[in-house]
């Protein structure tokens, strides 16, 4: 079956979503996160979404779940690359993707990732995590 | 075209596109219907347990524009006011399909029957 691939780089994951996904490799995928969060003890996730035309809600509750997910392993999320016209269309349709940080682009992203997971080192229990 | 597998519903998104790019809607007005199609096409294979979907372009007082009329069998939605409200769902969603895709075109009209079947025409004008 079709997969989109999970990359590991150092403490984070890299996951390239490709046009015209359909649902079931959108389910698929987070399962593949998970899975490979508590394989690699990676500290985030980021997803490039630049690729797709829309973003529909049935791929924002994905994203979200996936933001849900990883926060329970300890992980921070940031989705990157969103198109203006994907944003516009988003928030009309009364999505505002809450508890999912995002980023202009890759390398910001990356930043991000870093940024809060050595906040996160030496400080114990991120106890605000779960405050959501 | 059909509506009754998981691949119409790109099929359904892709066909929108090139509608949309042919009538001249700007990139966002473009977005917005090929989003809302793509909320509905799932609505029809989810709830309507498959069905079709027609695409047309359109022109009125000159204007040109998108429509597309999504029709199922399927078991009908008992209270339309319900299923237009923000967060309301019976399939596990997040409840914005419906009243979502409403917000994203300029018309929007939705018959539905019980134990008959919907239909849900959106166009969207230029």
């Amino acid at each position: 079956m079709e997969r989109i691939p999970v990359l590991k780089m150092g403490d984070f994951l890299l996951v390239t979503v490709q046009a015209d996904m359909q649902d079931r490799l959108a389910m698929s995928l987070q399962d593949d996160i998970t899975s490979r969060l508590s394989k690699y003890k990676s500290r985030g996730v980021l997803i490039d979404i630049s690729a797709l035309d829309i973003v529909d809600s049935f791929i924002a509750r994905m994203i979200a779940n996936i933001a849900a997910m990883s926060r329970i392993l300890d992980a921070q999320t940031v989705v990157v690359g969103m198109q203006p016209a994907v944003a516009i269309t988003l928030v009309e349709l009364g999505l505002n993707l809450p508890g999912v940080l995002t980023a202009l682009n890759v390398e910001r992203g990356m930043e991000l990732l870093r940024a809060s997971s050595s906040a996160g080192e030496g400080a114990g229990v991120n106890s605000d995590r779960f405050e959501d | 075209m059909p509506v009754r597998l998981e691949e119409d519903v790109v099929r359904v998104r892709q066909a929108t596109r090139v509608a949309a790019l042919a009538c001249g809607l700007s990139l966002v007005d473009q977005t917005k219907i090929v989003t809302a199609a793509s909320e509905l096409a799932r609505n029809t294979l989810v709830h309507g347990l498959g069905g079709a979907v027609t695409i047309d372009s359109v022109e009125a007082s000159g204007r040109k524009g998108v429509r597309l009329t999504f029709e199922d069998n399927g078991p009908g939605i008992p209270d339309l006011n319900l299923a237009l409200r923000d967060g309301y769902t019976t399939g596990g969603g997040l409840g914005l399909g419906l009243s979502g895709a409403k917000r994203l075109c300029n018309e929007f009209h939705l018959d539905s029957k019980a134990g008959e079947g919907t239909r849900v025409t959106i166009t969207r004008w230029k």
